[in-house]
């Protein structure tokens, strides 16, 4: 196979593996961070007991995080030699403050967060834990804002020719701030909020039906159920305004995600459908005129379709682009409907009569998981055929040197040590499930005791 | 060209970029150190102290090799690029050694089974040994220079190129100095029989690396003659390779006092001296070609520029002091012999 096609599969699958990770570990960061405030603040040991059970999950969800991390950092120079050539000057700075800021921060008070119980006093456990989660949440502006940056490119110029071309910074805050980052930070971290609530919630609700840690999951439930419809509300907004800077910026990658040909046309909206690249044709169930009033208010107004593009720089994989798009919009809206349900129950006081609802909350974990991997592969097949979009081709951003055979035995030496670390994740959760967050046969405080 | 001090900014990077790496092979020396003496221990709870003696610490030392990457990628973008797809399979190699590392560190001890147990020991022990092999092999390929042509084009072999008898034996030194540092860490976070098995092996491994250090310093001088031209050009700088060897002599006096921390501090000075000797034999070249000088890479023709380095200088500035001040508080708060608790691996 070509030596792009196969730095394309690994870069994706590595990635896409990495991403299955930090999403949690930022969930579970900011769950952590409330359970151990109101136990600080309460006194109650039950928020103590969440905490201690919530952190020994985190310490996996972290641990695969950052080792799966490291090799993306090193990916981009190994198979993306060119592209990395050719933005060093604009992502490295993300990168360095990346790693002084985030990084740093996380893995210091990692140790002491995961081992410190018995060494530090509580305060200074709690600022630990919320050093963690700052150190997370950095760590997640900055690269999506090194991702934004090849997405919107601003705050820059190009010096040189041909192979010697490259990007330089001419204003930093620009840079920063490029076109699509705000909207992007906020909706990742809304995305890995999600994916840390309901984890919770999922667990939990697997719990209640089980009948055992009655008390606790209770509590949990609660927290993370508010978080969840909080956040599954917002996530709206920030998704559609990414959307609105989409059309601005990327508009070949807005009529992808709809599958809009037409040059200049009012365009649909889709709730479901399939894309012929062929015929250029969509069939499905749509709204006609709905994405021209999503963007300007209005059904009538035309919007710039794929046909408007030359055919080597709008995106192959319409009906991809298209099909990941819309199951994200699907379960962003699937996720709203039930917290608001659960939301409207606990207010009339019957959360926890119906196991049905239980039952959809103890498999809603993967929903999010879903959303936030098929989100990137909107964003980032939507790019195509661009690296750094306007100015870099994918075709030409990655290693002359390398050689197929050597991607193709990277990749393969990825596939079984990914399985295997896949493996091991899947069976130490399960096993800290299965353990549950303290001894039944004792109460919460009586366990802390012996702990 | 900008200056601070007086220093341009590339040359300034350069230091950045050795420090951090600097600190990577001193903190992960002891780590991967540790680790590979890890099939010496035969008992169960001698291996359990030993993986959580740098239990809460590893990750953190690690993050010098993210920085490291990440100022390297910054700084020198052409260097990162091509010195990472030229050596793609070490590398490669490399980075799944560093998952199965701390894959076995979180796993090993999750179960009761003694298949289990030696399974994860076998798998941490070799891991930490060919980690800090491959990173001896790099840096010798470094200091051999790589097959570059015009526009940083890789010339030279990928599979097996990159283990030619110069690194393997850089690598063996590597994997020696290591051994010895991380046996003087377990000595400062240990007691009882562990202890004293520990001195007795810290002795084996400091006569593997003067032995391994005596031929490696020996094939250098006789077959890399650039290194010593270099040293005729500056004879100051002879004092690097003296001041490294009388560090490591003072560590077996150290540690007959009991001085274990003064011991591991004058092992990194050690480490620290030998890499300023390859910085300074590089400097300022940093990926010498073999095939033509006017294709090296250098300090200059790889540097990102002005502007953006001055933006990370000013990020350094501001980031080192709370990276030293999280370290501190870290170091500090883990400090003193290893005692297991239910926290521990
Ligand atoms: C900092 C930059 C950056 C960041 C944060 C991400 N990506 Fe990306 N992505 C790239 C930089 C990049 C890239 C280097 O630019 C690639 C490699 C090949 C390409 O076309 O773009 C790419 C390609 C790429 C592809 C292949 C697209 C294709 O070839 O058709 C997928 C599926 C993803 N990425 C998915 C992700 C996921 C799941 C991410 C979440 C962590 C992610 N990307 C973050
Ligand atoms: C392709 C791009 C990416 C690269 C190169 C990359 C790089 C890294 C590296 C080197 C680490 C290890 C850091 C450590 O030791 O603490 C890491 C972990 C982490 N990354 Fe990524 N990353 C990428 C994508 C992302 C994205 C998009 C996010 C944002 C949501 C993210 C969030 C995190 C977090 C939170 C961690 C800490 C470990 C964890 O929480 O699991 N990463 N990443
Ligand atoms: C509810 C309606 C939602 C809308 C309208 C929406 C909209 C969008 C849009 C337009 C993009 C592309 C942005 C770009 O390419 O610049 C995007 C990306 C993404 N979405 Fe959503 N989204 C929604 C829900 C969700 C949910 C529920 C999740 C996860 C739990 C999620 C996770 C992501 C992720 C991880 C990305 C990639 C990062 C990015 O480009 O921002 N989205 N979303």
């Amino acid at each position: 196979m070509e030596v792009e096609i196969l730095a394309r599969i690994q870069f994706a699958f590595t990635v896409a593996f990495h991403y299955i990770y930090p999403p949690l570990s930022i969930g579970l960061g900011l769950i952590m961070v409330i359970t151990e405030g109101l136990y600080l603040k309460t006194g109650n040991r039950q928020y103590e007991v969440l905490t201690r059970f919530w952190l020994k999950i985190f310490a996996i969800t972290f641990g695969i995080g950052v080792a799966t991390g490291i090799i993306m950092e090193f990916e981009f120079g190994t198979n993306w030699a060119v592209y990395s050539r050719y933005v060093g000057d604009i992502f490295g700075s993300a990168l360095a403050a990346e790693g002084l800021f985030a990084f740093g921060l996380e893995s210091a008070f990692l140790g002491i967060l995961i081992f410190g119980w018995n060494r530090v006093s509580p305060r200074v456990h709690f600022i630990s834990t919320i050093g963690v989660f700052f150190g997370s949440m950095f760590s997640a502006v900055w690269i999506v804002v090194a991702n934004s940056w090849q997405q919107t490119p601003a705050g820059y110029h190009i010096v040189g020719e041909g192979f010697n071309a490259r990007a330089e910074v001419t204003n930093f805050w620009e840079m920063v701030f490029n076109p699509s980052s705000v909207d992007r930070i906020i909706h990742v971290w809304q995305g890995a909020f999600l994916a840390g609530a309901f984890m919770v919630l999922s667990v939990h609700a697997y719990y209640l039906l089980k009948g055992r840690y009655i008390e606790v999951s209770k509590k949990a439930f609660k927290i993370s159920l508010a978080l969840a419809t909080l956040i599954s509300l917002t996530q709206l907004i920030s998704g559609h305004s990414s959307a609105d800077g989409v059309a601005v910026n990327q508009p070949a990658k807005l009529a992808s995600m709809e599958g809009h040909y037409d040059e200049s046309a009012p365009a649909d909206l889709y709730l479901f459908g399939w894309v012929n690249n062929e015929t250029q044709e969509v069939s499905g169930v749509k709204l006609p005129g709905g994405l021209s009033f999503l963007v300007h208010q209005d059904f009538n107004e035309p919007i710039v379709g794929l046909n408007a593009f030359p055919e080597d720089e709008r995106p192959r994989q319409v009906n991809a682009v298209f099909q990941f798009y819309h199951i994200m919009i699907s379960i962003g809206m699937f996720l709203i409907g039930l917290t608001l349900y659960a939301s409207f129950l606990w207010w009339r006081g019957t959360l926890f009569d119906k196991r049905w609802l239980l039952k959809i909350f103890a498999f809603s974990v993967l929903l999010p998981q879903i959303a936030n991997q098929v989100g990137w592969f909107t964003a980032e097949m939507g790019r195509q055929p661009w690296i750094v979009y306007g100015h870099l081709k994918t075709s030409e951003g990655f290693s002359q040197e390398v050689s197929s055979q050597q991607i193709l035995f990277s990749l393969i030496l990825f596939l079984v040590v990914y399985t295997l670390l896949f493996l091991l994740f899947l069976y130490s959760l399960n096993k800290k499930i299965k353990h549950g967050p303290y001894v039944e046969s004792e109460n919460p405080d009586e366990f802390l005791k012996y702990v | 060209m900008e200056t601070f001090l007086g220093i341009n900014y590339p040359t300034l990077w350069y230091l950045v970029v050795g420090l951090l790496f600097s600190g990577y092979a001193i903190l992960e020396g002891f780590d991967y150190g540790a680790g590979s003496w890890h099939l010496f221990f035969k008992k169960d709870l001698s291996r359990r102290i030993a993986i959580n003696a740098i239990g809460p610490i590893w990750d953190a030392n690690q993050v010098w090799l993210i920085i490291g990457g990440g100022a390297l990628f910054a700084g020198f973008p052409v260097m990162y690029a091509t010195m990472l797809s030229a050596m793609y399979i070490p590398f490669m190699l490399f980075l799944m050694l560093l998952v199965l590392r701390s894959v076995s560190i979180k796993f090993r001890s999750a179960e009761e089974m003694i298949w289990w147990r030696k399974t994860w020991d076998i798998i941490y022990f070799t891991s930490n040994v060919l980690i800090s092999f491959l990173l001896g092999v790099v840096l010798a390929n470094l200091l051999q220079g790589f097959e570059l042509g015009e526009n940083y084009s890789y010339k030279g072999g990928v599979f097996f190129t990159f283990l030619n008898p110069y690194a393997i034996m850089v690598g063996l030194t590597t994997v020696a100095l290591f051994m010895t540092q991380g046996a003087i860490f377990l000595l400062l976070k240990t007691e009882g029989r562990l202890h004293a098995r520990l001195t007795f092996l810290l002795k084996k491994g400091m006569i593997f690396f003067i032995i391994s250090f005596a031929i490696t310093s020996l094939y250098t001088l006789l077959f890399l003659p650039g290194i010593s031209d270099k040293f005729k050009e500056y004879p100051v700088f002879f004092g690097l390779p003296v001041l490294a060897f009388l560090a490591i002599a003072n560590v077996p006096r150290l540690v007959s006092k009991k001085k274990y921390a003064y011991a591991l501090i004058f092992s990194s000075l050690t480490m620290a001296f030998l890499l300023m000797l390859v910085a300074f034999q590089l400097y300022p070249v940093l990926l010498p070609s073999s095939i033509d000088p006017r294709y090296s890479v250098t300090i200059y023709n790889a540097a990102s520029s002005q502007k953006s380095l001055g933006i990370m200088l000013t990020i350094v500035l501001i980031g080192a002091p709370l990276l030293g001040g999280y370290f501190l508080f870290l170091y500090k708060t883990f400090y003193g012999k290893v005692k297991l608790d239910d926290t521990s691996y």
